[in-house]
C-alpha cells in the first residue's frame, strides 16, 4: 500500500519537473498548422527533444512570458508584439529573426450571396457582423484596424465588429456563418476551403512579418537557438510555404 | 474605468435574468421531482444535473452548435421569429442559466423532499386547493433551502466565463461581462484595468455572501447539503 502511495505521489510530481530536453514554444495562433508539422521534424533531428507547442494570440502569449511563464521560444505574428517583448527584456535586442510573411484578407461564409470587393463594401447593410481579432492583443486585429483607419472606415465599421480572442476564432465565426465577413490571414482562409471564401486581399502599409526569437534567460538556450535556426532554414521555410506563408 | 462599470451592470443584468429564469424553472421542476414519480426520472435528473459537472466549454460548444445560424434551434428561431441569440446578451443569459440551473434545482428538490408531509395533508383536509397549498404552505416552509440554491446560482451566473465567451463573444457594452473583461484586460497587458475589475468583482462576491448571510442566517453556507 505504501509503495502504491509513494509511486502515486511520484507520478503526480512528474509533470512538474521539466525534462532538460523539453522545449516550450509559444507561437501565434496563425502558425498552428505549420508549427504542428515542424515540431516532429525537429524532434526527429534532435533525438530526446520534446517540443511543447503553446498557441494563442501573440498579445496573450507575450503577457504570459512577461508574467514569467517558462517559455523558450516566442514566435509572434507582428513586429509590434516582438518589440514589446524586447522592451520588457524578455528577448535580447538583435536576437529576433523574421521567418515568414502573410497577407490580410477579408473572408465570407461559403455560399454568401454577394462578394465584397473592397473595404468600403463592408459598410453596406448586408454586412451586419464582421469578425475581427481583438486589436489590443491580436495582431490581425491591429493590422485590420490600421487598414480601416487609413480609409477612414474604422469609425463607421466599429459597431459591426465582433471581436475574437485569436485569428482562429475569427475564422471559426465566419465558417459557422455567425458573422457576415471576417478579417484573417490568407493562410487561415485556406484551412477551411469548404466553409469560407476569400473575398479580397486588404492592402496594408506595413508588411505582415513574423519574427521569432529565443527567450532571454531560457535554461534551454542552446536548444531554443537550434529551433529558431530550424524555422528559418530551407526545410522550415518549405513547411511554412506549404501552409501558404510567404518569404520574409 | 467606465468600461468596468458597464461590464458590472451587464453582469448583474445577465445574472439577474438567468437567476429569475432558474427560480421559476428550477423550483417548478424540483417540485415535480420531489412529489411525482414518473418513468425515466433518474435519467432526467442526471441530464438536468449535467451542466454542473460538464466543462463550460463543452456546454458552450453544444449551445453554439444548437443555437447558431445553422443549428436546429438557431435556424428555427431565425426563420420564424427572426431571433438571433449568438453574440447577444440574451445568449449570455441562456448560457448562464443552463450552467447554474442545477444549483437551484438540487437545492429546491432537497428542500421539498425534507418537508414533513403532515402540513400539506392538513391543508388538503381543510379543503385548500393544490396551488394554494404550494404557495401558502410548501414554499414558505422550503424557502430557506431554495434561497441558498438561488444565491449560489446568482453567483455562478455572474462568474460564468467559458460557455458565455463561446456563445455571446466579448462585445464591450453588449456581452462583455466582468469575468470576460478581466480575461481580456490580462491578455492585453492592461494590468491597471485588470486590478480594478478584479477588485470590483471581489466586492460583488462578498456583497452576495453578506446579503445571503443576512437573508438566511446560518443556513446558506450549508444549505445545499443540510436540509434537516
Amino acid at each position: 500500500m505504501k509503495k502504491i502511495g509513494s509511486s502515486l505521489v511520484f507520478s503526480l510530481l512528474l509533470p512538474i519537473q521539466v525534462m532538460a530536453a523539453d522545449l516550450t514554444v509559444s507561437a501565434a495562433a496563425s502558425l498552428t498548422n505549420a508549427f504542428k508539422e515542424m515540431a516532429p521534424v525537429f524532434e526527429k533531428q534532435n533525438p530526446g527533444t520534446k517540443v511543447l507547442l503553446n498557441f494563442a494570440s501573440s498579445g496573450s502569449l507575450l503577457q504570459q512570458i512577461i508574467k514569467g511563464a517558462p517559455v523558450d521560444v516566442f514566435a509572434s505574428a507582428d513586429q509590434e508584439t516582438m518589440s514589446q517583448a524586447e522592451q520588457a527584456g524578455c528577448v535580447k535586442n538583435g536576437d529576433q529573426k523574421i521567418f515568414a510573411s502573410n497577407q490580410l484578407v477579408v473572408i465570407i461564409p461559403k455560399g454568401s450571396k454577394q462578394n465584397p470587393t473592397g473595404l468600403s463594401d463592408l459598410t453596406k447593410s448586408q454586412y451586419q457582423k464582421i469578425a475581427i481579432g481583438l486589436p489590443a492583443s491580436v495582431p490581425v486585429g491591429r493590422y485590420t484596424k490600421l487598414a480601416l483607419e487609413k480609409k477612414n472606415l474604422w469609425g463607421v465599421l466599429e459597431s459591426k465588429m465582433i471581436s475574437a480572442q485569436s485569428v482562429r476564432q475569427a475564422l471559426d465565426y465566419v465558417a459557422r456563418g455567425e458573422v457576415d465577413a471576417g478579417f484573417v490571414y490568407s493562410t487561415d482562409a485556406v484551412i477551411l476551403p469548404n466553409e469560407v471564401t476569400q473575398a479580397f486581399v486588404v492592402p496594408v502599409d506595413l508588411p505582415i512579418l513574423y519574427p521569432i526569437a529565443p527567450i532571454n534567460g531560457s535554461p534551454n538556450n542552446i536548444l531554443a537557438n537550434k529551433f529558431v535556426a530550424f524555422v528559418v532554414s530551407p526545410q522550415g521555410r518549405e513547411i511554412l510555404s506549404s501552409h501558404g506563408f510567404g518569404k520574409p | 474605468m467606465d468600461e468596468a462599470w458597464i461590464a458590472l451592470r451587464l453582469t448583474l443584468k445577465v445574472a439577474g435574468v438567468a437567476t429569475a429564469i432558474n427560480v421559476i424553472l428550477g423550483v417548478g421542476v424540483a417540485y415535480l421531482f420531489a412529489r411525482k414519480h414518473f418513468f425515466g426520472k433518474n435519467v432526467a435528473d442526471a441530464i438536468l444535473t449535467l451542466p454542473m459537472v460538464m466543462p463550460p466549454t463543452v456546454l458552450g460548444y453544444y449551445l453554439l452548435v444548437l443555437l447558431g445560424k445553422n443549428g436546429p434551434i438557431g435556424y428555427f428561431l431565425k426563420k420564424y421569429f427572426d431571433i438571433n441569440l449568438i453574440f447577444t446578451w440574451q445568449g449570455a443569459v441562456i448560457a448562464a442559466s443552463i450552467v447554474s440551473f442545477p444549483l437551484v434545482f438540487k437545492a429546491a428538490r432537497a428542500a421539498f423532499e425534507s418537508l414533513e408531509p403532515q402540513y400539506e395533508q392538513a391543508a388538503r383536509v381543510l379543503g385548500v386547493s393544490d396551488i394554494a397549498i404550494f404557495f401558502r404552505v410548501t414554499l414558505p416552509l422550503a424557502w430557506r433551502g431554495i434561497l441558498a440554491g438561488v444565491l449560489l446560482s446568482f453567483a455562478r451566473s455572474a462568474g460564468e466565463f467559458g460557455a458565455t465567451l463561446m456563445v455571446a463573444g466579448s462585445i464591450p457594452g453588449k456581452t462583455q461581462t466582468l469575468s470576460i473583461a478581466v480575461y481580456e484586460a490580462v491578455q492585453a497587458g492592461q494590468d491597471e484595468m485588470a486590478n480594478f475589475l478584479v477588485l470590483l468583482t471581489s466586492v460583488v462576491c462578498i456583497t452576495v455572501l453578506l446579503v445571503s448571510g443576512k437573508l438566511a442566517p446560518g443556513r446558506v453556507a450549508s444549505g445545499v447539503h443540510d436540509h434537516g
